[in-house]
């Protein structure tokens, strides 16, 4: 097992501050991602969760220059290593895309042009930052297949990408994305798409990748159990900003916002006892254009009171921090009541219905 | 007027049954001279729905789990076997004979963006399936539409809104009304919550519970998510390369599972786990699933089995009973007859600790 502890700043891999990222569009401006900010250490896993929406991908791509449209600003500090992703010209990002940050996405189609072998486009992408001959870097591709577990590698590496299944398929994926021995991985839904037996074989394959390569990996999941079974920190997001973050036991655990909870206690369990009902998040994920001006998920919350109009900042510790204006004494105690309440209202699902017991009478509506 | 709750109703009567049910498509082989092949989507399936339960059906992409609740429906032709409904043979029935069989089978499916009609309002959507039942007169179908819209936690203000206006959460809330407007006996949901984002999921998972209770509907509950099935379902079916691997209780399939397959399958479902619990080292299974159109011979699972023997590419499993409400398809299942983990399966996983049952977990 890993220290799950935050590394101190100084020796993080990768130091985001303040990361904001939004687009001029014809209905006003989008904040998309609203002052993130996280370190992730060398060898960790950072798991980024949330639902469709929460800007945990926009985030992401905006780190590597991936967004090419013209309306949108990035704004903020990212250090990777020391230099400044954000500040950095087009050229130099591209020779550390792929060589020393690599991404993968969730369907692995369209991560490999159909016209090219598997082998083929492997070796183009080790040649693209390394010198090697084309001999050497088709063998390079052979045994890049063979350490992700495809079998007969030799003969494989011939096949198009059509002639693999979607397992084989991300695993090819992320051999072309090992190629260049990156130090950071970013994976965004990489088993999204895979089922549960595969998936299990793809993240056991990132498990040892960051023991014999050394990487870090920022995994960006909307699947509770596969941040649990991976992560080392987890970051919360919704509505583009951070909920709450902290190292993996602190947060599923003891988790401090009402989000938290509530994504927590809303999905259903395979090993764990059954619930008649399950507490639900009232609402839906906001749309970027009409995000709360205090905090973000006061209109989905049950605790909701005069304080929440209020933007609430990341505090509540060194490591483990959330964004919400509860009384931290108080929220295990709040967060036990509001699941009994859950349960027994049966509420139907659409409708916000705050409740007042919060910061004595002075509750919202 | 509340029935029971779901765990606690008796099993009623078995209102849909499927006998050796088999669906085949043409395949083409992979090469371009050849003959033609057969896809076994579903392969030889029976098993029985009964009143007021929610039949879970579970398995991975490509296990025909889809194919059979368009089956059960009769959504399509049948290649063999039969299925029946209310005692009734409805296998080989017309479309017209079909008609008045459809108002008591109905499905929801699982992408709300592409099953509801864009062009078309909810309240037209929704008084479709009503005007071609001959539910009543204008009047009294635009109340029922109403009042549908209620029962899903929408509203009549809905009616002259169009799909896209419409959260993915609502929208099949919308697919829900439809299949509700005749009063089904049985819904088939295929797949119902996977497009929706988690905290969506739950709020219709608990819509499909309290229809369950209010209506005393009987569910064929089709899901890939181990945690989604267990959490609707009284009784488990999990197939496997179209084929039913095991059939049991909820509760008991996850606590023992009695099919190698349904050990692993389990296994690899990532689960939160409670503090102080010891980390669980998966069972991982080698390979990929086989392709359909070339079975393995004997049991399909053999390939993958970490338990597989000889007989195992010889002889086609039957489902049989193994222990009290336990039907496995397996030579060598993972329970005794008295209903404990049989020798073989504590022997052959030294690294993998017993799943926790909810009582160890407690203990802990």
């Amino acid at each position: 097992m890993p220290d799950a502890a935050v590394p101190p700043a100084g020796d993080a891999l990768l130091e985001v501050r303040d990361l904001t990222v939004s687009f001029r569009t014809r209905r006003g401006l989008v904040t998309a991602v609203d002052g993130l900010s996280f370190s992730l250490g060398r060898r960790d896993v950072l798991g980024i969760v949330g639902e469709s929406g929460s800007g945990k991908s926009v985030s992401m791509m905006s780190l590597l220059k991936l967004i090419r449209d013209p309306n949108a600003r990035i704004e903020g500090e990212a250090r990777f290593e020391g230099r400044d992703l954000i500040a950095m010209r087009d050229k130099e990002i591209r020779a550390l895309r792929g060589r020393e940050i690599a991404m993968i996405f969730q369907d692995p189609m369209t991560a490999m042009t159909p016209v090219y072998t598997v082998g083929w486009q492997i070796a183009e992408q080790i040649r693209t930052h390394e010198s090697v001959g084309r001999r050497a870097a088709h063998e390079r591709a052979i045994q890049l297949l063979d350490e992700v577990g495809i079998p007969d590698p030799g003969r494989r590496v011939n096949d198009y990408p059509h002639e693999f299944s979607g397992g084989m398929r991300q695993r090819a994926v992320i051999a072309m994305a090992l190629a260049n021995n990156p130090s950071l991985l970013i994976a965004d839904e990489p088993t999204t798409a895979l089922d549960v037996t595969t998936q299990a074989q793809i993240l056991a394959l990132m498990r040892r990748l960051r023991v014999d390569h050394g990487s870090s990996i920022i995994l960006i999941t909307h699947d509770m159990g596969v941040v649990f079974d991976i992560a080392d920190n987890v970051l919360v997001m919704y509505a583009g900003r951070a909920a709450e973050q902290g190292p993996k036991h602190d947060v599923f655990h003891r988790p401090r916002h009402p989000y938290t909870w509530g994504l927590l206690s809303s999905v259903p369990r395979p090993r764990a006892e059954r619930v008649s009902r399950l507490p639900t998040i009232p609402g839906s994920p906001p749309s970027p254009l009409s995000i709360a001006p205090g905090c973000p998920f006061a209109p989905r919350c049950r605790l909701r009171h005069d304080k929440c109009d209020e933007r609430p900042e990341l505090a509540g510790g060194i490591v483990h921090v959330d964004a919400c204006w509860l009384p931290r004494d108080r929220r295990q105690e709040l967060r036990r009541s509001l699941i009994e309440k859950a349960v027994s209202e049966g509420d139907p699902g659409d409708l916000s219905e705050p409740t007042d017991s919060l910061s004595g009478s002075d509750s919202a509506r | 007027m509340r029935s029971p709750s779901r765990s606690e109703s008796a099993p009623g009567d078995v209102l849909l049954r499927a006998d050796n049910l088999s669906k085949h498509f043409p395949a083409r082989s992979g090469s371009l001279v050849g003959g033609r092949e057969v896809l076994r989507a579903v392969d030889g399936v029976t098993l029985e729905v009964r009143s007021g339960e929610t039949l879970g059906v579970v398995g991975e992409s490509g296990c025909g789990k889809s194919t059979l609740g368009r089956c059960l429906v009769r959504l399509t032709d049948i290649t063999s076997g039969t299925v029946s409904f209310q005692g009734r043979d409805i296998t080989r029935l017309s479309r017209r004979q079909l008609r008045p069989v459809r108002r008591d089978l109905q499905l929801v499916f699982q992408d709300p963006y592409a099953s509801l009609n864009p062009r078309r309002r909810v309240g037209d959507i929704l008084s479709e399936p009503l005007q071609i039942h001959q539910y009543g007169d204008r009047a009294a179908i635009s109340r029922r539409v109403n009042e549908l819209l209620e029962v899903v936690g929408l509203n009549a203000s809905h009616t002259d809104r169009f799909p896209h206006e419409f959260s993915g959460g609502q929208r099949q809330r919308v697919g829900i009304a439809r299949a509700l407007a005749m009063n089904p006996k049985v819904i088939v949901a295929d797949e119902p919550v996977s497009a929706l984002d988690v905290s969506i999921q739950a709020q219709v998972l608990n819509l499909f519970a309290d229809l369950q209770d209010e209506f005393a509907l009987t569910y064929v509950f089709i899901a890939h998510d181990l945690g989604v099935v267990r959490h609707v379902s009284t009784r488990i079916a999990v197939m496997y390369l179209g084929e039913v691997m095991e059939t049991a209780a909820a509760d008991p399939l996850y606590s023992r599972p009695a099919h190698p397959y349904t050990e692993a399958l389990l296994s690899a479902s990532p689960d939160l786990e409670d503090e102080g619990v010891a980390p669980r080292e998966p069972i991982l299974l080698t390979g990929d699933v086989p392709n359909p159109v070339n079975k393995p011979s004997g049991c399909p699972f053999r390939t993958r089995c970490p338990y597989a023997q000889d007989i195992c590419a010889a002889e086609h499993p039957t489902l049989r009973e193994v222990a009290p409400g336990r039907h496995v398809a397996c030579h060598f299942a993972l329970l005794t007859p008295d209903g404990n983990v049989a020798p073989h399966a504590l022997s052959a996983r030294p690294t993998t600790p017993d799943i926790p049952s909810p009582e160890a977990r407690t203990r802990q």
